[in-house]
């Protein structure tokens, strides 16, 4: 019996998604049959898709169940954050350092006792996400570095299974209660909004607001009638109400948006294929089938699950970058555990080890999520938003006791038997 | 009350003349003379070894040793301390006293992948391959030198490795199934397979545990014939049941029993010895 699904059902299924994504829903869009809010909730729902692919290289090749990805999706998702909000709103003040407060920042900013408002500082971590290229090389290596850690001395330790699946839950309601405080200066439960724009020019050359405005004065002239809010001299505020960048309510940056997240999609995903084809996908799933064995082929396991951590955290702070443009707010309610364990279910309802079905996965539930948590009139029968959890919860039961192989294996199967059929016909006829 | 016989009986038995006096390794300890002198007859030597779980003594041999080339068949009762001896040599398990000297080098504190690479390659009582890769990809894994990770990334495997496995695969039969993932072989298939993922690596120490057990009397034979043409390239330990298998290798035995090494000899000898006899048969 032969269990590898043949290579052109995978092609097929992907030219499938490849078309649907950049040409039937933009067409769609175009035609004005899909509103750009849709396209820019699909394109979101597309990052989780990312997020869903780096898990399954974890735990549908290698076996390891986490249950912090969120955490990760969070880390890129407030470097994004933190980037725009640099560049965001006109509110707030400039400290004594030279740098503009983000709004989201200065509105929550917490003070000491007897200090004023004009005492604000911008925090030094915040400062490196001035830049647009640095925030998207540290959205993906903070991630990288922090399961890089983690990994080195849970995975060198040999904490595996169950155990390890505990404990990365745990890391992730330490991360939710660390973000949660306000006094980390990441905004607390408010989290980071006020998104107003996207790669400003100076987001991309300058590493430090004044030099923008350096620059800015230089190539517009430093006549008096650029002061936009009044205050008798030129400076930061002027500058980033000049300095508009894209607008992320513009529907055209929203449309890139979604092709950028669908490109990255893609990306990531053959990415991850590579890694499953290449002799180092084999160790990985030998460490899922047997660990024990694998070390006495001279091979160091924790070494693999390392490298496919550090790659599925890395894909999680992508994915959490290319959400918050889209989604203008990162509250630490997207790291609660549970947000964690959603994954998992995305993966499990798809289709474990396949990769094509986390994809399926996510996108089908977040849909149905989206179609199901609103109210629907059927006439004999009324929808309530609040049946979703029941859905969900059922959904997940029927999927672990009739479908183990997930959508993509009830997919295959009845590919299968079509063919089956087909082959079984074509004698008949002769 | 049947651990304090036990543990009394323990030491009484260290105070009388020491068992392994019969063997030919006497009185030479590695750590009274020079390593190189050992290290020149011994390829294994084990070294006041013991190990116990929850103060159970599962091995515990003050001395013992494999010559360069040798093949030795360990055989005794059931929980007699043959597989943790096993577990000891590669690493599987940390010995509680005692060391373990391999090629010269003490490898008693090594972890078992470091172990493996210097060349002691184990066969475990379970056929252990991995289930969801095919045969041709098990034997892939197996392959010395491609351990690291980023060489596994990016290279492929070379021709001459392709053929190395292709010969591997056609001498145990299995080149026709080589696209079969290991979970859909049949036990004996499975065992042979673990095998030669074994004999790809090109260790200089085999330890195999059990390799006749659930097979048929013709995989066995065979399975005995394949360890014998082995013997003439490696030094070997087969650990084994089946009295009727170890007959047909007709090496060196040695008994374990109660973790301490009870006899040495051809199989001969052992079937007249009476200490022997009786562990086997029970008192």
């Amino acid at each position: 019996m032969k269990a590898i699904v043949p290579k052109t059902e995978s092609v097929v299924s992907l030219l499938i998604l490849a078309s649907v994504g950049f040409f039937v829903l933009p067409i769609c869009y175009f035609f004005g049959w899909l509103s750009i809010g849709d396209l820019n909730m699909i394109g979101r729902y597309m990052t989780f898709a990312i997020l869903a692919i780096g898990l399954d290289l974890l735990w549908g090749y290698v076996g390891i169940l986490s249950l912090c990805q969120c955490t990760f999706f969070c880390l890129g998702a407030y470097a994004m954050g933190m980037h725009l909000a640099h560049h965001g709103g006109p509110e707030g003040i400039i400290d004594a350092n030279g740098w503009k407060i983000p709004a989201c920042l200065f509105v929550v900013y917490p003070l000491e006792v007897g200090e004023s408002s004009s005492d604000a500082l911008v925090p030094v971590f915040w400062k490196p996400f001035w830049n647009l290229p640095l925030t998207i090389l540290l959205g993906l290596a903070i991630p990288a570095c922090v399961s890089f850690v983690l990994g080195y001395f849970v995975f060198r330790s040999r904490v595996r299974g169950v155990y390890f699946a505990i404990l990365s839950q745990a890391i992730a309601v330490a991360g939710w209660l660390v973000f949660c405080r306000n006094d980390v200066k990441l905004c607390g439960t408010n989290g980071l909004t006020r998104f107003d724009v996207i790669a400003p020019a100076a987001s991309l050359t300058t590493l430090h607001p004044e030099d923008a405005k350096d620059q800015w004065i230089e190539s517009h002239g430093a006549d008096m009638s650029k002061d936009l809010n009044g205050d008798g001299q030129l400076d930061q505020l002027d500058y980033s109400m000049a300095d508009v960048g894209f607008s992320l309510s513009e529907p055209s940056v929203q449309l890139f948006l979604y092709f950028l997240t669908l490109s990255c999609l893609f990306g990531s995903f053959f990415l991850c294929k590579r890694i499953v084809n290449s002799r180092l996908g084999r160790v990985l799933i030998a460490i899922r089938d047997d660990e024990t064995t694998l070390h006495f082929f001279g091979y160091k396991p924790y070494v693999y699950k390392i490298f496919a951590f550090c790659v599925a955290a890395a894909l999680a702070g992508l994915a959490g970058m290319l959400f918050i443009p889209q989604m203008k707010i990162v509250t630490p309610s997207n790291m609660e555990a549970v947000r964690s364990v959603l994954v998992v279910v995305w993966v499990a309802v798809g289709g474990r080890g396949t990769l094509r079905g986390a994809i399926l996965g996510a996108l089908t539930v977040n849909l149905l999520y989206n179609y199901l948590t609103s109210e629907h009139d059927y006439g004999f029968f009324s929808w309530s938003p609040d049946y979703w959890q029941i859905f969900l919860g059922i959904a997940f039961v029927v999927v672990v006791l009739y479908l183990p192989d997930g959508l993509i294996g009830l997919v295959d199967k009845l590919r299968s038997k079509l063919s089956l059929l087909m082959v079984r016909g074509e004698p008949e006829k002769k | 009350m049947i651990s304090s016989t036990d543990s009394t009986g323990g030491q009484k038995a260290s105070e009388d003349t020491p068992r392994w006096a019969l063997s030919d390794y006497e009185d030479f300890l590695p750590s009274e003379v020079q390593e190189s002198i050992w290290a020149d007859q011994f390829l294994l030597f084990v070294e006041k070894l013991s190990v116990s779980f929850d103060g159970f003594k599962a091995v515990d041999i003050p001395c013992f040793g494999i010559k360069h080339g040798e093949l030795r068949v360990i055989i005794g009762p059931n929980g007699a301390g043959k597989t943790t001896f096993c577990d000891l040599v590669s690493g599987k398990t940390r010995p509680s006293t005692g060391q373990v000297h391999y090629d010269g080098q003490n490898i008693t504190q090594r972890d078992e992948s470091d172990i493996a690479l210097m060349g002691i390659g184990r066969k475990f009582q379970t056929p252990t391959v991995f289930d969801s890769l095919t045969t041709y990809e098990n034997l892939l894994l197996a392959l010395p030198g491609n351990q690291s990770w980023r060489k596994n990334l990016f290279s492929k495997e070379t021709e001459e490795e392709k053929a190395e496995i292709e010969r591997v695969l056609q001498k145990v039969h299995l080149w026709e199934h080589r696209d079969l993932t290991a979970k859909s072989l049949s036990h004996g298939k499975r065992q042979w397979l673990a095998i030669s993922a074994l004999l790809i690596s090109k260790p200089k120490l085999l330890l195999v545990d059990e390799p006749a057990a659930g097979l048929t009397d013709l995989e066995t034979e065979q399975t005995a014939d394949l360890l014998l043409e082995l013997g003439k390239d490696h030094t070997l330990v087969v650990i084994e049941h089946d009295m009727d298998f170890v007959r047909r290798l007709g090496q060196k035995v040695t008994v374990l029993n109660e973790g301490k090494v009870l006899a040495e000899g051809s199989l001969e000898e052992m079937e007249r010895n009476e200490e022997v006899m009786e562990a086997y048969l029970g008192r």
